[in-house]
C-alpha cells in the first residue's frame, strides 16, 4: 500500500471519530438543555399560581363606630354570618369564619382609609381568602379524598361552591405578594422584603468587594514583586475561594457581630460576609483579566514614558475592565444565591417588614426560600416556587447588567 | 473640526537636540546585561552617532535587543535582569542614581516589532504622550502636534478624514507609522528601533525604511534588524553583534565592504545566523 492509500483509508476512521465526537458534544448541551428545562417547567408550573389570589367579596358596612374601635374582622364576620344564616353553632361559625384570611380586616381598614367616604355606606368589599379556600380554588386540594383526609370540609365545600355560583370568590391578580413583607399566613406573605433585603446585600457586598478586589488583583499583578510572601498571599487567596461559606458566617458571627458590634440581621453584616466570600472569586478573576492584557501595550506606554500608575490607569484597566467585570459578576451571582453564611448572622429572622436601610433587620431571598419550603401550609409550596422564580429573575437581570457594561467598555476603546 | 492648515514647521517643533551630525549621542562603556545566570551581553562599548542612523545587526538571540532596551531602561521591569556597565546620553549616566526612567523615556523613544497601537483612536493613540507628558496647553496645540506628528511619519493623508477610528483598524504598516508617528509626538532625541519592519510586506517596509532616512535630521536612530540590505539602505554606522559580544562596529559602508573579523564576514555573506 502506498503512503497516500495508507492515508486515505485511515481518513475514513478519522471522520467517524470525529463524527462521534461532535454528537457527543450536541448530546451533552441537549441534555443539559433537558435538565434546566425540566426545572424551570417544574418550578414555572409550581409558581405561577402566585400571580393570583382568590377574594371573597363581602357585602358589609362599615359603621363609624367600627372604624374607631378597629373591629375590622368583626364586620367581616357579621357579614359572613348574614350571607350563611344556617351556621348557628359555634363549630360552625368557626368554620365560616376561617374563610376570609385573617389580614382580611387590614385589607379592609386599608379600603376605607383610602376613601373616608366609605364609612356608613353598605357596599361589597373584595378581601383576601385564607390559604385553604385559596388552595381549593388554584385546584391543589382533591375534593375526591374522604373528608377526614381534607382541609376543607363537606359543609364548608358545599358554602364555597354556593359562593363560587354566587360569584362572590373568584381568582384575582395577586399584587400583596410583590408589594409585601414576609407573613405567617401564606395568602398574606410577600416577597419585597426578601428581595429589597438581597438587593441592599449585594449593594453592601459590591461596593466592598468590587473595589478591594480590583485594587489586589492590580498590586499584586502590576506592582508586588514576586518573591516568597506574595506567593503566600497568591496560595491562601486561591484556597479563601474553596473555603464552605458557612465559615464566612461564622467569621462574620464572630467579627463583625461580636467584636464590632454591628446589627444582628441587618443586610449590612450580610453584605459584608458575602463580601468577603466573593473577594477571593473578584481577585482571582481579575489577576487572569490583567495577565491577559497583551505585553505589547504595556511596553507601548512604558517607552512613551507613562509611569507605572499611568500604565495601569490608562492602558491595563481598561484593557482588563471586561474581564474583571465578569469575575465580579460571577462572585456577586454567588452572593445572591448563598443562604448559609447569613443563617449565621441572622438574617433567618422572621421579619414582617420590607427594610428600609442597611442597619434594619432583613432576610434574604434565599434565606426566604428555604424558609417558606420549610413552612407546613401546602400554600407556602406555591409561593416557595415563585421566590425561586424571582431569585432567578434576579439573576438574569444582573447577568444581563453584566453584558451591557461588558459590550460599553469593549466599545469605548 | 481640526484645522489641518494649521500644520507647519514652525519653531515649536524645531528640533531641541543641537548636537552636530556625527558627534557621538549615546557612549556605551563596558556593558554587561544578565538574565539571571546568563549573561546576555558582554563588555559591550560603542559610540552611537548624532542624527545617524545606527543599525545593530546579528542573528537571532546575540543581545542586540537587549542592548537596544538598555539604552532607556525598559530592561528595568523584567525580572531578574540586571546591567552593569555605563551608559551616557549627552554625557550624562542613564543609570545613574537621580536619573529618572520617566524623562529618560521622553527623551528615548522607542517603535516595537510588532505594531502595538493603543486600543483608541489614531488620534488619542499620537496624542497620548504630550498629554501625560504635559507638552500642549490647549487643544488646538495638541491637535497640531498630532497632526504634524503624523505628517512627520508619512501617516497623515491616509488617516486625515478618520483620526477618530481606532488606530488598531489600520493596515500593518500603517500601524507601524502610527506607532512612528506616537514615538515623534513626545519630540524625543534619541528613536530606538527594534526590528521595526519585520512584521510588514516590502512595500510598507520600503515606506518605512524612506521614512527612518528622513527622520535622521531631526533624530538620533538606534535599530536593530534581521535584515543585511536593510541596514546597508538606511544606516551609517553599524554593529555586528553575535553571542553577547560586539563582535565589529564601523561606517556601513565598511562593515559590508571590508568586515574585519571572520565571523562578519561569515554572517554578511549568509553563513551564519
Amino acid at each position: 500500500m502506498s503512503k497516500a492509500e495508507r492515508i486515505k483509508a485511515g481518513l475514513a476512521h478519522r471522520y467517524r471519530a470525529e463524527r462521534h465526537f461532535r454528537l457527543y458534544g450536541i448530546g451533552a448541551i441537549l441534555l443539559a438543555l433537558g435538565f434546566l428545562g425540566v426545572m424551570l417547567t417544574v418550578v414555572i408550573g409550581r409558581g405561577v399560581g402566585v400571580l393570583q389570589q382568590s377574594y371573597i367579596q363581602l357585602t358589609l358596612t362599615v359603621t363609624a363606630e367600627a372604624a374607631e374601635t378597629g373591629d375590622w374582622q368583626g364586620l367581616i364576620k357579621t357579614s359572613l354570618r348574614e350571607q350563611f344564616p344556617e351556621a348557628r353553632k359555634r363549630k360552625d361559625k368557626k368554620q365560616l369564619y376561617g374563610f376570609v384570611s385573617s389580614g382580611a380586616g387590614y385589607a379592609l381598614r386599608r379600603q376605607v382609609e383610602q376613601n373616608p367616604d366609605l364609612i356608613g355606606q353598605r357596599r361589597a368589599y373584595w378581601l383576601p381568602v385564607s390559604d385553604d379556600v385559596d388552595m381549593l380554588l388554584k385546584d391543589a386540594i382533591d375534593r375526591s379524598l374522604p373528608e377526614s383526609d381534607r382541609r376543607i370540609t363537606d359543609q364548608e365545600l358545599a358554602w364555597i361552591d354556593t359562593l363560587i355560583e354566587s360569584g362572590a370568590l373568584e381568582l384575582r391578580f395577586n399584587k400583596g405578594f410583590f408589594t409585601s413583607g414576609d407573613s405567617r399566613e401564606p395568602e398574606l406573605a410577600g416577597i419585597l422584603g426578601a428581595a429589597v433585603g438581597s438587593a441592599l446585600s449585594l449593594l453592601v457586598c459590591l461596593m466592598l468587594a468590587f473595589p478591594l478586589g480590583v485594587m489586589t488583583a492590580v498590586h499584586l499583578e502590576e506592582f508586588a514583586p514576586k518573591n516568597r510572601w506574595t506567593d503566600l498571599i497568591e496560595v491562601n487567596i486561591n484556597n479563601l475561594a474553596a473555603v464552605p461559606s458557612i465559615v464566612f458566617g461564622l467569621l462574620g458571627l464572630a467579627v463583625f457581630l461580636n467584636v464590632f458590634g454591628l446589627p444582628r440581621s441587618a443586610p449590612l453584616v450580610g453584605g459584608m460576609v458575602l463580601a468577603l466570600m466573593t473577594l477571593p472569586t473578584i481577585i482571582i478573576a481579575s489577576r487572569a483579566a490583567l495577565k491577559s492584557v497583551p505585553p505589547s501595550i504595556r511596553q507601548a506606554a512604558m517607552a512613551l514614558g507613562a509611569s507605572p500608575v499611568q500604565v495601569v490607569l490608562h492602558h491595563i484597566l481598561p484593557s482588563a475592565m471586561p474581564g474583571m467585570l465578569t469575575g465580579t459578576i460571577i462572585g456577586m451571582a454567588q452572593a445572591l444565591g448563598e443562604t448559609a453564611p447569613l443563617l449565621m448572622i441572622g438574617m433567618v429572622a422572621f421579619i414582617v417588614d420590607v427594610p428600609q436601610g442597611i442597619l434594619e433587620q432583613a432576610t434574604a431571598l434565599p434565606v426566604q426560600i428555604f424558609l417558606w419550603a420549610d413552612a407546613p401550609e401546602r400554600a407556602f409550596g406555591e409561593r416557595t416556587a415563585a421566590a425561586i422564580l424571582v431569585l432567578l429573575v434576579f439573576l438574569v437581570l444582573m447577568n444581563l447588567t453584566a453584558v451591557i457594561l461588558r459590550k460599553r467598555f469593549e466599545q469605548r476603546w | 473640526m481640526i484645522q489641518i492648515a494649521t500644520v507647519s514647521n514652525d519653531p515649536i517643533h524645531k528640533q531641541p537636540d543641537a548636537a552636530p551630525a556625527g558627534a557621538a549621542k549615546i557612549t556605551a562603556q563596558g556593558v554587561n546585561v544578565y538574565y539571571g545566570d546568563k549573561q546576555a551581553l558582554k563588555d559591550i562599548s560603542i559610540d552611537v552617532p548624532a542624527h545617524q542612523v545606527t543599525a545593530l545587526i546579528g542573528p537571532s538571540g546575540c543581545g542586540k535587543s537587549t542592548f537596544l532596551r538598555c539604552i532607556n531602561r525598559m530592561n528595568d521591569v523584567i525580572d531578574g535582569c540586571c546591567m552593569e556597565g555605563e551608559i551616557r546620553l549627552d554625557g550624562e549616566d542613564i543609570y545613574a542614581r537621580g536619573i529618572d526612567v520617566v524623562h529618560l523615556r521622553a527623551r528615548v523613544g522607542m517603535v516595537f516589532q510588532k505594531p502595538n497601537p493603543f486600543p483608541k483612536s489614531i488620534y488619542d493613540n499620537v496624542a497620548y504622550g504630550p498629554k501625560i507628558h504635559g507638552l500642549a496647553a490647549s487643544r488646538a496645540e495638541m491637535d497640531e502636534i498630532v497632526l504634524h506628528s503624523l505628517e512627520k511619519a508619512g501617516l497623515i493623508d491616509e488617516v486625515r478624514d478618520r483620526l477618530d477610528a481606532p488606530g488598531t483598524g489600520l493596515s500593518g504598516g500603517q500601524q507601524q507609522r502610527l506607532c512612528i508617528a506616537r514615538a515623534i509626538a513626545v519630540e524625543p532625541e534619541v528613536i530606538l528601533m527594534d526590528e521595526p519592519c519585520s512584521a510588514l510586506d516590502p512595500i510598507a517596509t520600503a515606506r518605512i525604511e524612506e521614512l527612518i532616512d528622513e527622520l535622521k535630521q531631526n533624530y538620533t536612530i538606534v535599530m536593530v534588524t534581521h535584515s543585511m540590505q536593510q541596514a546597508a539602505r538606511v544606516s551609517q554606522k553599524t554593529a555586528f553583534f553575535h553571542m553577547g559580544e560586539l563582535v565589529e562596529q564601523g561606517t556601513t559602508e565598511d562593515i559590508f565592504t571590508r568586515p574585519a573579523d571572520d565571523r562578519t564576514k561569515a554572517y554578511i555573506t549568509g553563513r551564519i545566523g
